[in-house]
C-alpha cells in the first residue's frame, strides 16, 4: 500500500507517540468492510471537496451527499476511543479541553464555526481554519483524522439553554 | 506608559475628584473599539490625544481631546496574522501601547513591535520579533527606557522560549536580548551578575537546571511588566512559568523562570536575579508588577520593590541587592507554608504538590495565581498598595504530554474553583510596612482589571461584570460606582484634559483568561476547559456579554 501519510518524515513522531495506532494503519487496507462498531473503520483518502456553507447561490449547486467514509467512522466506538487518545496526545487537549474549550473553539456546544458534518470537521482538522486551527493533514493520516473527527463529534452535546450556563456543581476533575 | 511612571505606582496626583464630589461623576465620552474581545489595554494620554490599543486584531485609535466627543484623529490597522488566535493562550489580549518622545510603540498578537507617528499615525518602523508556529505571541505593552523599546513574548502554554528585548526607539533594530532559560550568554549574564541568595549564583544554571533539552521549550516568557530605577539604572522584570506544567518532565530548579530580573538596560546584562518559585508546579509565573517604592525598613530607609505573586505572597525585595525584606500572603494560601528569607525559596505544602495521575485537591491559589498580571497601585499619600486579586483554588491532575511545535504544552488538568468563603474576587489595600491588610473588599466574580489611585484620595478599579468603582483610599468605603456595557478587565487612567480638568478613563469588555468564557464563548459544562477556569466562571455569561468599549467619566461642567 502506499503510504497514507504525505509528509513521510512525520511517521516517526506519529509511531513515537502511538504504536497501536500506526499498527492499525499498517494493516488497514483490507478492511474496507462495513459499518460495523465492533470493527474499526479505515480510510484511504479524505474528502476533497466540503462545503462549510449552507448558502448556495442561483439554486446551482446543491450539497453533496454525505460522505461514505465519513458515515462509517461517525458514532463508531472504536474510532471515537482511537480519535480520544489521538486528541490528547495531538495536544488537541490544550485548545479544546474536554469540548468546553479555551485557546480554541468549544465542540460541545452544538455550534461549529465551519460545519458541524464529520467530513467538515475532518477537512478542519486536515486543512487548519484560518483563525487559528492548525493543520495536520501533514502530520496525520487520514484514518487518524476520521478517528479525531468521529471523537469531536461525539463531543457534541446539545442540553437546554438553561443547563448550559452552569456547569453542576462541586465539578471536579475526574478522580 | 501604562503604568504612569517609571515606579510603576499607577498613582495620578490629580485631585479635582475626590472624596466629596466623586458621587457626582457621569460620562464625558464613551467609544466603541469595535473588538468584542478582552479590553486590558490602559489609554495612554499624551498631547491631547488618547491612544488605545484592542485585543486582536490590535487595531489602535487616536482620538483627539481637544474637540467635543473626543472624535477619531487617525486610526491604524496592522493586520496581525488571524492563525495567531489560536496560539494565544488566554483570550487575544494586548496590554496597551507606550508613549515616548512624539512616538506611540504597541505590539501584535503576531509578534511585530510597531513604532507609529503619534501625530499621524504613520508607520515609522517596523520590527518582527516572533514566530508564530513556535506558539509565540505579545501581549505586553511595550515600556521605553533610554533611548530602547522594551518588549517581551507570551507562550508559556505553548513551550515558548521566554525573552525580553530591546529596540532602538528610532530605528526598530534589535539591540539586544535576554532569554530566559539557557546558558549564561544567551541569558546575559556575565561576571558582573551577583544574586543575594546562593541556588541564584552558577554557570549556566539555565541549561543545569532542566533535564537535556528541555531549557529549549521550557517557558519564562515575558508578558507582564517592566519597572526602571533612574538612579540604580536598573530594570525590573520577572518571568513566566516554566513549561509543561507536568512538573515530572522537567526535574530541578528550572531557572530562569518565574525569575526577578534586575538589568542594566544599555546591555541587557543581568545585574542580580531572584527566583521566586524554582521548579514551580502550579503555574506561577513571576510576571506581576513590581512598584519601586523608597520606604523605612526598621527604622532605616530602603530602595525596595514590592510584587504580589502569583504564589500569594507579597514580596518586598531590596531592589539594590536582590534581598527579600519580606514575603507575607495577601489572602488565602495553602500550597506555599512560607517564604524562607535565608534561601529565598518558598517552603512548599508537601501536599499540594503535583503528580502525574494523582487529582490534588483544593489548592490554593489556583494556577492564575492569588493574582493575576492586572496591576495593582501604590498611593504615596497613604503609604498603601491596593491589589485588585482573586479568591481561588484548584484540583490538578498532570498528564504527560509531548512536545509539538505551536502546539499547547501543559500536561495538566486542572479545574479551578472558589476560595474559602465564597468570593472570587478581593479588593485588597496592604501596609508594605506593617506587612499586613488595612482592609479588604470580597467581590463574588474574579478582579481581572488593574488599579488605580489618586490624589483625590479614591482608588479605581472594575468588576468582570461591568461595575466600575471607586472606594476611599484609606477606607475601602465605596464612594461611587457606574454599570459598564461589559465586564471589566483594563487599567483605569486619570489624566488632565485640553480643558484643565481631571478625566477618568477605562476600557470596558470582558475577556482574558477569567473571562475567556464569554470573549471565546466557550461551553460552561466542561470545568476544565480554558485551563481549568471555565470550571469557576460558569456563571459569567449570564452576568455580562462580551463588549469593547472606552469609558471616560468628568465631573459635571459647572
Amino acid at each position: 500500500m502506499s503510504s497514507p501519510y504525505r509528509n513521510p518524515e512525520q511517521w516517526t513522531v506519529v509511531a513515537r507517540l502511538r504504536p497501536i495506532a500506526l499498527a492499525a494503519v499498517l494493516a488497514v487496507a483490507a478492511n474496507n468492510a462495513g459499518a460495523q462498531q465492533d470493527t474499526a473503520p479505515s480510510a484511504g483518502r479524505g474528502p476533497n471537496e466540503v462545503s462549510v456553507t449552507s448558502l448556495f447561490p442561483n439554486g446551482a449547486t446543491p450539497p453533496r451527499p454525505p460522505d461514505a467514509i465519513g458515515g462509517r467512522f461517525e458514532g463508531n466506538k472504536l474510532a471515537i476511543a482511537d480519535g480520544e487518545l489521538l486528541f490528547g496526545q495531538m495536544n488537541c487537549t490544550g485548545c479544546h479541553f474536554n469540548g468546553g474549550g479555551g485557546m480554541g473553539p468549544a465542540l460541545m456546544s452544538g455550534h461549529w464555526r465551519y460545519g458541524g458534518r464529520i467530513e467538515q470537521i475532518y477537512e478542519s482538522i486536515a486543512q487548519g481554519r484560518p483563525n487559528g486551527m492548525p493543520s495536520w493533514q501533514f502530520v496525520l493520516g487520514p484514518t487518524q483524522i476520521w478517528d479525531l473527527a468521529a471523537y469531536a463529534k461525539s463531543l457534541s452535546v446539545p442540553a437546554p439553554s438553561a443547563a448550559s450556563q452552569t456547569a453542576a456543581p462541586d465539578t471536579s476533575v475526574k478522580p | 506608559m501604562p503604568a504612569k511612571n517609571y515606579a510603576a505606582t499607577r498613582f495620578s496626583a490629580l485631585d479635582e475628584i475626590n472624596g466629596a464630589n466623586v458621587s457626582n461623576l457621569q460620562v464625558a465620552f464613551a467609544f466603541s473599539t469595535g473588538v468584542d474581545h478582552g479590553q486590558e489595554a490602559a489609554p495612554i494620554v499624551a498631547n491631547n490625544t488618547m491612544f488605545i490599543v484592542t485585543p486582536y486584531p490590535n487595531i489602535v485609535f487616536a482620538l483627539d481631546l481637544t474637540k467635543p466627543g473626543a472624535p477619531i484623529k487617525w486610526s491604524y490597522q496592522p493586520h496581525p496574522a488571524a492563525a495567531s488566535q489560536g496560539v494565544a493562550c488566554c483570550d487575544v489580549v494586548n496590554r496597551g501601547a507606550t508613549y515616548s518622545d512624539g512616538k506611540l510603540f504597541f505590539n501584535t498578537l503576531d509578534d511585530n513591535t510597531i513604532a507609529l507617528d503619534a501625530e499621524t499615525g504613520k508607520v515609522i518602523w517596523k520590527t518582527k520579533l516572533g514566530d508564530i508556529n513556535t506558539g509565540e505571541t505579545i501581549t505586553m505593552a511595550p515600556l521605553v527606557v533610554k533611548g530602547k523599546v522594551l518588549v517581551g513574548d507570551s507562550g508559556g502554554e505553548l513551550g515558548v522560549r521566554g525573552w525580553l528585548t530591546a529596540l532602538d526607539v528610532a530605528t526598530g533594530k534589535i539591540l539586544w536580548r535576554a532569554y530566559a532559560t539557557g546558558p549564561d550568554r544567551d541569558v546575559l549574564i556575565g561576571p558582573g551578575f551577583h544574586s543575594f541568595y546562593p541556588s541564584d549564583n552558577g554557570a549556566d544554571l539555565g541549561v543545569t537546571t532542566w533535564p537535556g533539552d528541555a531549557w529549549r521549550t521550557g517557558g519564562g516568557t515575558m508578558w507582564g511588566w517592566i519597572a526602571y530605577d533612574p538612579d540604580l539604572n536598573l530594570i525590573y522584570y520577572g518571568t513566566g512559568n516554566p513549561g509543561p506544567w507536568n512538573q515530572e518532565q522537567r526535574p530541578g530548579d528550572n531557572k530562569w523562570t518565574t525569575t526577578l530580573f534586575a538589568r542594566d538596560p544599555d546591555t541587557g546584562e543581568a545585574k542580580w536575579a531572584l527566583q521566586y518559585n524554582p521548579h514551580d508546579e502550579h503555574d506561577y509565573d513571576g510576571i506581576n508588577e513590581q512598584i519601586l517604592v523608597d520606604m523605612n525598613v526598621d527604622g532605616k530607609p530602603r530602595k525596595v520593590l514590592l510584587h504580589p505573586d502569583r504564589n500569594g505572597h507579597l514580596y518586598v525585595v531590596d531592589r539594590e541587592s536582590g534581598e527579600i525584606i519580606s514575603a507575607n500572603p495577601y489572602g488565602y494560601v495553602n500550597s506555599v507554608l512560607g517564604i524562607d528569607l535565608k534561601t529565598g525559596r518558598p517552603v512548599m505544602n508537601p501536599d499540594k504538590l503535583t503528580r502525574v495521575g494523582v487529582v490534588v485537591h483544593d489548592i490554593c491559589p489556583t494556577a492564575s495565581g492569588l493574582k493575576d498580571w492586572n496591576p495593582s497601585a501604590f498611593s504615596p499619600l497613604t503609604g498603601l498598595m491596593y491589589i485588585p486579586h482573586e479568591n481561588l483554588c484548584m484540583d490538578w491532575k498532570s498528564r504527560s504530554v509531548s512536545y509539538i511545535a505551536g502546539t499547547p504544552f501543559v500536561g495538566a488538568e486542572v479545574v479551578s474553583k472558589a476560595g474559602p468563603g465564597g468570593n472570587r474576587g478581593e479588593f485588597t489595600a496592604w501596609d508594605p510596612v506593617e506587612r499586613k491588610a488595612v482592609w479588604t473588599i470580597k467581590e463574588d466574580l474574579p478582579l481581572w482589571s488593574g488599579a488605580m489611585a489618586t490624589a483625590g484620595g479614591l482608588v479605581f478599579y472594575g468588576t468582570m461584570d461591568g461595575w466600575f468603582k471607586a472606594v476611599d483610599a484609606k477606607t475601602g468605603e465605596l464612594k461611587w460606582q457606574f454599570k459598564t456595557g461589559s465586564g471589566i478587565i483594563g487599567q483605569p487612567v486619570a489624566y488632565r484634559g485640553p480643558d484643565g480638568h481631571e478625566y477618568v478613563a477605562i476600557l470596558s469588555g470582558v475577556g482574558g483568561w477569567a473571562g475567556a468564557i464569554v470573549a471565546g464563548d466557550l461551553d460552561p459544562r466542561d470545568p476544565t476547559g480554558a485551563l481549568g477556569m471555565i470550571g469557576v466562571m460558569a456563571d459569567l455569561k449570564t452576568k455580562t456579554a462580551a463588549g469593547g468599549t472606552l469609558y471616560v467619566f468628568a465631573l459635571p461642567k459647572s
